[in-house]
């Protein structure tokens, strides 16, 4: 039951039918959608399920070349990139401290922290807004990086904690007869040590600022700082006639997430595993 | 090395009252001496503190006050009401609504999403040729942003130049506008959301299951088992944990959904497919009504928090570690 070879054939084309039905339904829609890009709208009404007749590359040219998509690019990486840094440093502070350290009302405070990962972003974010053009933060990059680091904190710290406290306690011990301080250790052992954990919480940092929407939309009223989601849905609002360039913007808008995604797939998978398991 | 570090041992092994005796007596008789411990304590615990109180607790407290006045969100709240803006959204019809589709979401989540990535996550586990690719394949739409995913969705199921338009003409049916009909928007949002986030239920679906040990269902099979019975008998219950962590997840994403819903219809047609998140945007952000807003915001909150404690004494309190309940099962 366990090894391929006494599995019998037809239960294992039954199988792969299954999946391959499956993986259709998530691979079609994208596919549509990459061929949609070099069709006109006139071939997309014709011909949709087909192969282009003939290819047309302006609408990817056209993206490609323009500033507003680079812009969107970088603000994008920026924000995911900046909002990591502050989550991930905050959070490794903070979990050591409630792996390592033993004083009055930790547990209280670890729990406060982890109460937060019930928080739905959606109920903060008008409040949130209010605060936010009170510190002058509105069209300021900040502005979505403080607060996407602040709801980072949770899952980060929990699973941070946990790796944490994997590390044995002689390694801190010989650290301390060798002159290491708390920020010593911190610093020169545990985060090396920590690297496959850091590496899993960056992921998923990453991935979360990325596909952030809500915030950035009411942020950013500039357009220049808008991220690559706010800029698709307004793109599909601007050319609303012009499917076929609205699926170009929309696949090259993909692109970076796949690509990323098939570099650290391990990564995230174990960072979603790791904070469900705790 | 003999000595064990108390500290460190305390803060693994010792319950939560002796910890702070213990930790003390360490600063005070630990060998080596540790300058500054407390100060250290204070320093790595600021930032996170200072993020956390200022921008998750706080807001939630502004809309908490927010919510007792009718205020437009400029200058400071003044015209305070009391519960009324609570009273008035537990009367109106959309906001009704909302709860009624917030609850059918779930309902349909929890039967066929959940279920659905049980079974692939269960067909995946088995020795298949290729296995690697269909779990990268299923798994992929997780990083789209659910933007890019409702905007694709827009166009693929549009009834002109999409391939849902395509499919219903080519089975003669009329099979178009899914997301223009209050009929089906619903479950057309539904649909579009699956396909999102099957593919992490799966995952954390396999993630589990292969951490259940093989002898396990070997035995169950040596012992004369069907594969149902042993499915249903020694796997599901290993898998409980992980189930009733994804239910949850499962739940509180859906009290939350806002960005596919906005893109893909927002709210519409004639609040059709509208949620609590679209409800108090649409009052918050576009009608200025703040104070309201706010007080929708709150019901979005107690709703999340009275599910989660609820849930968390009743169905995860078995689970010693389960990712929320570590922390909270200690007090």
């Amino acid at each position: 039951m366990t090894s391929p070879t006494n599995a019998p054939r037809a239960r294992r084309l039954v199988l792969h039918l299954v999946c391959v039905a499956v993986g259709a339904l998530i691979v079609v829609p994208v596919w549509f959608g990459v061929l949609g890009g070099f069709k006109d709208n006139g071939q997309l009404s014709t011909n949709p399920l087909g192969w282009p007749d003939p290819w047309i590359t302006d609408n990817y040219t056209g993206i490609l070349g323009s500033r507003v998509f680079w812009r969107q690019l970088g603000n994008s990486v920026l924000i995911a990139v900046t909002s990591t840094f502050v989550v991930v440093g905050a959070a490794a502070m903070a979990a050591y401290v409630f792996a390592r350290f033993a004083f009055r009302g930790r547990e209280l405070l670890a729990t406060l922290f982890a109460v937060g990962l019930m928080f739905p972003f959606a109920v903060a974010i008008l409040p949130l807004f209010v605060l936010l053009r009170g510190m002058g933060l509105l069209d300021n990059p900040l502005g979505v990086i403080l607060p996407q680091a602040a709801f980072g904190l949770p899952v980060t710290v929990i699973i941070l904690r946990q790796f944490f406290r994997t590390i044995p306690g002689e390694v801190e011990e010989a650290a301390i007869l060798d002159g290491c301080g708390p920020f010593g250790f911190f610093w020169r052992v545990l985060l090396p040590m920590a690297r496959p954990a850091l590496a899993t919480v960056s992921v998923l940092a990453i991935v979360t600022s990325w596909n952030n929407f809500m915030l950035p939309l009411v942020v950013f009223t500039d357009q220049s700082w808008w991220t690559l989601p706010v800029g698709v849905q307004a793109f599909q609002g601007q050319y609303a006639d012009d499917t076929a360039r609205v699926l170009a913007y929309v696949v090259l808008s993909m692109v970076p997430a796949l690509g990323f995604y098939a570099v650290a797939e391990r990564q995230l998978v174990g960072g979603l595993a790791g904070s469900v398991k705790g | 090395m003999t000595r064990p570090s108390a500290v460190a041992d305390a803060s693994r092994a010792a319950p939560a009252t002796h910890r702070s005796a213990a930790g003390r007596g360490a600063a005070r008789r630990g060998g080596p001496p540790r300058p500054g411990r407390r100060g250290a304590l204070a320093v790595f615990l600021t930032p996170a503190l200072l993020l956390f109180l200022s921008l998750v607790i706080a807001p939630i407290a502004v809309a908490g006050y927010a919510s007792l006045y009718k205020w437009n969100g400029f200058g400071l709240p003044e015209n305070f009401v009391g519960l009324d803006n609570y009273t008035r959204a537990l009367a109106d019809p959309t906001f009704r609504g909302d709860l009624w589709r917030g609850f059918v979401l779930i309902v349909l989540s929890l039967t066929v999403q959940l279920p659905a990535a049980l079974g692939l996550a269960m067909l995946l586990n088995q020795p298949l040729r290729g296995r690697g690719v269909y779990r990268l394949v299923f798994f992929a739409p997780y990083v789209l942003s659910e933007v890019t995913t409702a905007v694709l969705f827009t166009l693929v199921l549009s009834p002109n130049r999409g391939l849902g338009g395509a499919i219903s003409r080519w089975l003669g049916a009329d099979a178009g506008a899914v997301f223009a009909d209050p009929d089906t928007v619903l479950f057309a949002v539904f649909l579009v959301v699956s396909w999102k986030y099957f593919g992490l239920y799966m995952m954390l679906f396999l993630a589990a299951r292969q951490g259940i040990p093989k002898e396990l269902s070997e035995a169950a099979a040596t012992d004369g088992a069907t594969a149902w019975q042993a499915f249903r008998h020694v796997t599901l219950p290993l898998l409980g944990p992980t189930i009733r962590i994804s239910v949850f997840l499962s739940v509180i994403g859906t009290i939350q959904l806002f960005d596919m819903v906005w893109v893909l219809t927002g709210g519409g047609p004639i609040h059709a497919s509208e949620t609590m998140a679209v409800t108090m945007y649409q009052y918050g952000f576009r009608r200025f009504e703040v104070g309201y807003a706010s007080a929708i915001s709150i019901v979005m909150f107690l709703l999340s928090l009275v599910f989660a404690l609820t849930y968390q004494r009743v169905v995860l309190r078995r689970d010693t570690e389960g990712a929320l309940t570590t922390q909270g099962a200690q007090r």
